[in-house]
């Protein structure tokens, strides 16, 4: 590495840049703290692109470490440990894209404490950022519960009106878990050789120890996912936060469940992995059908798709412990086009929300003819979401489907099966919901004469739907960026599965 | 230009619709109606040319090519190219998706000039061709796709073409919502049809480990000796996707609503072109159900029995689109049926000559609606006037006597009266039945008659006899953009018969270097002159019965009185959407609302917070330590200490 | 030298009464003053072993405990003072404001 600075350094902790400086210089007025953040996120964005430049995507490894010993716990160093991989760098990418997206959509919806508000967000992207790229386990606990810090704030005090019931309820839910894995990774760390992810994957855990371990770290991951039924924070969360809190709740942290899944989950405990690949398939294939079933029934725009996200990350979830190449592969692909379709469909429902102040279906109704640029650009969302083929969120459905039917771990293709069910489930409520909210009549004089789409609001969904195009019709440098990673990943799977027989 | 090269132009049959609409989209709306309409027909007939120099250059040289310009998605074995494949079977597709395609898209420049002012909202016509151009581009993803995975993207396509157009009038219909219902409906029903495709291409990729169509088809006869299980859920499930788009049993139900798109749409997409894509993709897939005889037999009584349902059904409707509808489901059923039988040259005949006199049937019947609209316009109907009401019509010969003319020459080739285009195409398909196949026969043969009949009725209720309304008397004749069109759409239909006629079989031939060989269909004469005595049989029981009904507004059918509940039944569709929606929408719904609430809100999220609640109480309980006494606080640790001590004392 | 167990058993009745202090009176100067009495007895024990040792940790330790008992009881005695301004009573059963 020839450059001064690790650049992973600089994309994890740049946006704390622009925290200090909103310190210093928000009493100053509104439009500073929002500009400051901004342009802080889209240097972040900038830079994550650097990082792009500079990763090898024709190794597998992991790249651009940085390991600076930390504290010793137990006779155990805790690393300052860094390093981007292919699994890990599409969330990086990811994370730096929405954050910018995010903030700018609150321009005009964030009025009061604008300060605060940027800040919170500025740190949560430090704490997404971090989560992603520490390759210790205690480091990496740090950043997960770092982030709790930042979202509770955002939807406690600048969510709708059940805020608080909401932001409790998604701490301690998340709590509940990590503090499961905190046990995990003490007792991993002190008694099998250490916190440093990339030194642990040799050791051999006894099988027993594997499947609590398995338990512990799973279900702080299958909370954040969330994995039916342990979802129950999601829909209120969603719900309550401010737009762009649930961009970035959808967007990111969700997939930090996924993440971890794939990140501690699979190389670290193989074996248990594949005893438990059937039943967690099995949870993810309930979560399909169940989000897109309890998604057609709800009132408010908001909630369904907080379901839908349940329905969608089910099916990233299945990829992952198919344990097949495309699986994973998909999953991981997925995991962006949930971040791009449900991020874009975030940001619709509150540009809806800024114009009507109100999130029920009912309330709609024909806003095609009033605003025809929003319908369009919701139905090429919707559309995505849907898994039209052309769209990002086919390639991703498509490829964890078949995965998931030829996975000799799974060893059933009903599970596939049942799943792709849900492709049938998601045209349902989404067009639904596209019907409720922009076909038939204009049945309210108010939404008569509601404004189209703002340039500033074009250029919110514009780099969402262009990636969804892009994803959707050449998604191979993005399945490059990945393949040696997970190749990885499955040959060590692989290994075990040989041992075992 | 080598004629090698020319196969390199094969994926501008997508670019050009595509460059087509990315027009309309950025330019449409400013440079006006004239301009979106004619750049998107140019997008269209530009495409034709391309489909004719393929086709001219695969004359020379018939073989198989592949263009494969890009890769889309490669993970481990999975690797798959977007691909154009061109050979004479995707040939005759794309000639007749672009040909009948442009010819719609000129005629709409008309039409479509009157619907948006009729019904009230003029910006929506550059919207209109946009969707047009992205159907063209889609049904030609479809047809020119080399893999399973790309055909599925068409596929998908012209599904979102479907909705968007059958919603166009997104605020019509009844209740306002009723045309996007139909949308709606459609797409679902689809994607419902596409979740068995989804399978066969998982179950195609496992035992063949590849997508791509002449690997798999090399492969077939191997696979289907070592897993006939497999063979046969593949073809079954391929069958039920076939059954979504072609609209066969048990999934035809949203062709029929689907008319609440404007005409031009049901003309190209919901008669000539889209629906029959499961008829192509039966064909394409020959070398799958020739080696699965029980699915082809299934596919050949689903194809049989749909004909006749639809044939009964089509003969109790009053609008002229509706019959329409139901006759198309009617004739798919015939393409299917030969597919099935393995006449897949029959079928693809048929699908052709289809395609020019349904399209024609279809166009004309929108010039007629919309001479009656003309006529709603000076007369003094009230707002309930609906001038797709047959019972509204008649007469018309007189006010719109070109529309007459190419109605009659439609009527006449769909009824199979010789030498008309449909004459020789069902008669193959008859004569197929007839070598081995009786029961099939019999059911095809019923409702060729049944065919004949309805459209007898048709063209006696809406050209014939007194104007039945207003609107009706004042009607008068579309103007020429609207008519040439359906001028070379009648002589399509004359003359359509010629592209396979008996001894000559110059399709058969062509599509033999991609089909394989198969034997030529015989010309049965016996099968020909009952077919064809049948047909007269039923336009002139027709005439017979409706020029002597009763020519009132409203008035009854004729055939009601004697036909009692079985009429009911035709004119309530054998209440197959009621029998739909009490199955399975209504359960549907009603279980979904059991999840949502109930299950969800009353069991799931009551957990968490059954756990804060038992929390609470097991702190309030332990409150009543705290009772604010430093003595008791004191008494507590003395009994702590010493049970710590009791505890090391007796370890 | 006598035997160690004559200083311990005076030490275990001089906390006992410290604790039955604590527990059984009203007054929160005598309960402060049995207090005394633990550390005292706890003293005691220190003292008891340094010398049976022969090691002066033990006798370090008394003085730490004497000089942290002396401010506790300045503490102590200012707290009961002010509580009698304010309450007009010293008696701790008339405190319960902590009550949960």
């Amino acid at each position: 590495m020839n450059s001064a600075i690790n650049p992973l350094l600089l994309v994890t902790f740049f946006p704390l840049v622009g925290v200090l400086l909103i310190l210093l210089l928000g009493s100053t007025g509104k439009n500073t703290a929002r500009w400051i953040a901004l342009l802080t996120s889209l240097v972040t964005f900038a830079l994550s692109l650097w990082l792009l430049m500079q990763f090898d995507s024709t190794k597998g490894g992991i790249q651009m470490e940085i390991n600076l010993p930390w504290l010793t716990l137990g006779g155990n160093t805790v690393g300052f440990h860094l390093g981007v991989d292919g699994i890990s760098i599409l969330m990086v990418l990811l994370t730096a894209l929405l954050t910018p997206i995010a903030i700018l959509s609150t321009w005009k919806a964030v009025e009061e404490r604008v300060s605060g508000f940027m800040s919170f967000f500025l740190l949560l992207e430090t704490g997404m950022m971090g989560v992603f790229l520490s390759l210790d386990m205690v480091l990496f606990y740090i950043f997960w519960e770092f982030t709790l810090v930042p979202m509770y704030f955002l939807i406690g005090l600048w969510g709708s009106q059940r805020r608080v019931y909401a932001a409790v309820k998604f701490v301690l839910y998340t709590m509940a878990g990590s503090l499961l894995m905190l046990a995990g990774i003490l007792w991993v760390g002190l008694t099998y050789g250490g916190f440093d992810l990339t030194k642990l994957t040799d050791s051999a855990i006894p099988f027993t120890a594997q499947l609590w371990l398995f338990g512990a770290f799973g279900l702080a991951f299958a909370i954040k996912v969330p994995m039916w039924p342990l979802h129950s924070w999601l829909p209120d969360a969603h719900t309550e936060a401010p737009t762009a809190g649930s961009v970035i709740l959808a967007g990111v942290l969700l997939k930090m469940g996924a993440y971890g899944f794939l990140r501690f989950n699979l190389p670290l405990f193989p074996q248990a992995t594949l005893t438990l690949a059937p039943w967690m398939a099995g949870l993810a294939v309930i979560g399909i059908l169940y989000g897109a079933i309890v998604a057609f029934r709800q009132k408010d725009v908001k909630r369904l798709v907080a379901y839908s996200s349940i329905s969608h990350l089910g099916f990233v979830v299945l990829g992952t412990f198919a344990l097949t190449a495309q699986g994973v592969q998909g999953a991981i692909l997925q995991m962006v086009n949930h971040g791009l379709s449900t991020g874009a469909l975030f940001l619709i429902v509150g540009m809806l929300y800024e114009r009507r102040h109100t999130r029920l279906m009912a309330d709609f109704g024909g806003l095609w003819r009033v605003t025809p640029l929003l319908g369009s650009l919701t139905l090429v969302t919707v559309l995505s979401s849907v898994g039209l083929p052309g769209l990002n969120g086919f390639v991703g459905e498509f490829t964890i489907l078949m995965g998931a039917f030829h996975s000799t771990i799974l060893a059933s293709p009903w599970f596939a099966v049942v799943a792709t069910l849900g492709v049938i489930l998601a045209a349902v409520y989404l067009l639904h919901m596209f019907q409720q909210v922009f076909l038939g009549p204009v049945r309210h004089p108010e939404n008569e004469k509601l404004a189209d789409l703002s340039p500033r609001e074009v250029i919110l969904l514009a780099p969402l739907l262009l990636l969804a195009f892009w994803i959707g019709l050449y998604p191979a440098p993005f399945f490059r960026l990945m393949s040696p990673a997970v190749e990885q990943l499955l040959a060590l799977i692989q290994t075990v599965v040989q041992t075992a027989h | 230009m080598e004629s090698g090269q020319i196969f390199n132009l094969v994926p501008w049959v997508v670019f050009l619709p595509v460059i087509g609409l990315v027009v309309n989209l950025l330019l449409g709306r400013r440079l006006g109606e004239v301009f979106s309409g004619v750049v998107a027909s140019l997008a269209s007939g530009l495409t034709f040319v391309v489909a004719v120099l393929l086709a001219a250059a695969l004359a020379s040289a018939p073989n198989a090519r592949v263009v494969s310009p890009w890769e889309w998605i490669s993970i481990g074995e999975l690797t798959v190219r977007w691909a154009f494949r061109v050979d004479t079977l995707s040939v005759v597709m794309m000639l007749a998706v672009s040909l009948v395609g442009t010819l719609i898209h000129i005629y709409s420049i008309g039409y479509m000039h009157s619907d948006v002012r009729h019904n009230g909202d003029p910006g929506r016509y550059t919207r209109f061709f946009v969707f047009m151009n992205l159907f063209i581009a889609s049904m030609m993803l479809l047809v020119s796709a080399d893999n399973f995975l790309m055909m599925f993207v068409g596929w998908e396509g012209v599904g979102l073409c479907s909705y968007l157009l059958i919603g166009f009038w997104y605020e019509k219909g009844k209740n306002g919502i009723g045309n996007a219902e139909a949308a709606k409906k459609a797409f679902i029903t689809n994607r419902i049809g596409d979740f068995g495709l989804l399978i066969a291409l998982f179950l195609i990729f496992g035992y063949f480990g590849t997508l791509q169509f002449d690997e798999v088809f090399r492969q077939a006869a191997s696979v289907a000796a070592a897993h006939p299980g497999a063979m046969l859920l593949i073809t079954l499930a391929m069958l039920l996707g076939v059954s979504g788009k072609s609209a066969q049993i048990p999934l035809f139900v949203w062709l029929p609503d689907a008319m609440a798109g404007p005409t031009p749409v049901s003309a190209l997409i919901h008669a000539a072109t889209m629906v029959t894509a499961g008829v192509y993709l039966v064909a394409r897939s020959t070398a799958f159900y020739s080696v699965v005889p029980v699915a082809q037999t299934v596919v050949m009584w689903v194809g049989a029995l749909t004909a006749l349902l639809a044939a009964t059904i089509a003969l109790g409707q009053y609008d002229i689109k509706k019959v329409l509808a139901y006759s198309t489901i009617s004739q798919l059923g015939f393409m299917v049926a030969a597919v099935g039988m393995g006449a897949m040259v029959a079928g693809m005949f048929h699908l052709v000559t289809h395609a020019f006199f349904k399209g024609l049937l279809f166009l004309s019947a929108g010039s007629v609606i919309q001479g009656m609209e003309r006529g709603m316009h000076g007369g003094d109907d009230s707002a309930e006037f609906d001038p797709q009401d047959m019972r509204n019509m008649g007469g018309l010969r007189k006010k719109m006597p070109l529309t007459f003319w190419v109605y009659l020459i439609g009527g006449l080739a769909l009824s199979g009266i010789a030498p008309l285009a449909g004459f020789f195409s069902k008669d193959e398909i008859l004569g197929a039945a007839y070598t081995g196949h009786n029961a099939v026969f019999v059911l095809l043969v019923l409702t060729a008659f049944l065919t004949a009949f309805y459209m007898g009725r048709q063209l006696v209720m809406v050209f014939f006899g007194k104007p039945l309304s207003a609107a009706a008397e004042h009607a008068s004749e579309s103007p020429r953009v609207m008519t040439i069109p359906l001028v070379i759409l009648a002589l399509l239909s004359l003359l359509g018969g010629a592209l396979n006629l008996p001894g000559v079989h110059t399709l058969e031939h062509w599509l033999a270097h991609t089909l394989g060989e198969v034997k030529p269909a015989e010309f049965i004469w016996l099968v020909a002159g009952l077919s064809f005595l049948l047909a007269l049989l039923g336009l002139g029981l027709a005439w017979l019965i409706y020029t002597r009904r009763e020519q009132k507004s409203g008035a009854d059918d004729p055939l009601k009185k004697p036909l009692g509940a079985l009429y009911t039944g035709m004119e309530r569709k054998w209440w197959v959407d009621e029998f739909y929606q009490a199955l399975i929408l209504n359960p549907y719904k009603a279980f979904a609302q059991f999840i949502a609430e109930p299950v969800d809100l009353g069991i799931i999220d009551r957990v968490g917070g059954g756990l804060a609640a038992g929390m609470r109480a097991l702190a309030e309980g332990l409150r009543q330590l705290e009772n604010g006494y430093v003595r008791s606080y004191a008494l507590w640790m003395v009994v702590g200490l010493l049970a710590i001590m009791m505890f090391l004392f007796l370890r | 030298m006598f035997p160690v167990i004559y200083p311990i058993i005076l030490a275990v009745i001089l906390f006992s009464l410290g604790v039955a202090g604590v527990l059984l009176r009203k007054n929160a100067i005598v309960i402060l003053m049995s207090l005394e009495l633990m550390f005292n007895a706890a003293n005691l024990v220190f003292i008891t072993f340094a010398n049976y040792h022969q090691n002066l940790d033990g006798q370090v330790f008394i003085i730490f405990i004497m000089v942290t008992a002396a401010a506790e009881v300045a503490v102590g005695l200012a707290l009961i003072v002010n509580i009698f301004r304010a309450k007009k009573t010293i008696s701790i059963d008339e405190m319960h404001s902590l009550k949960g």
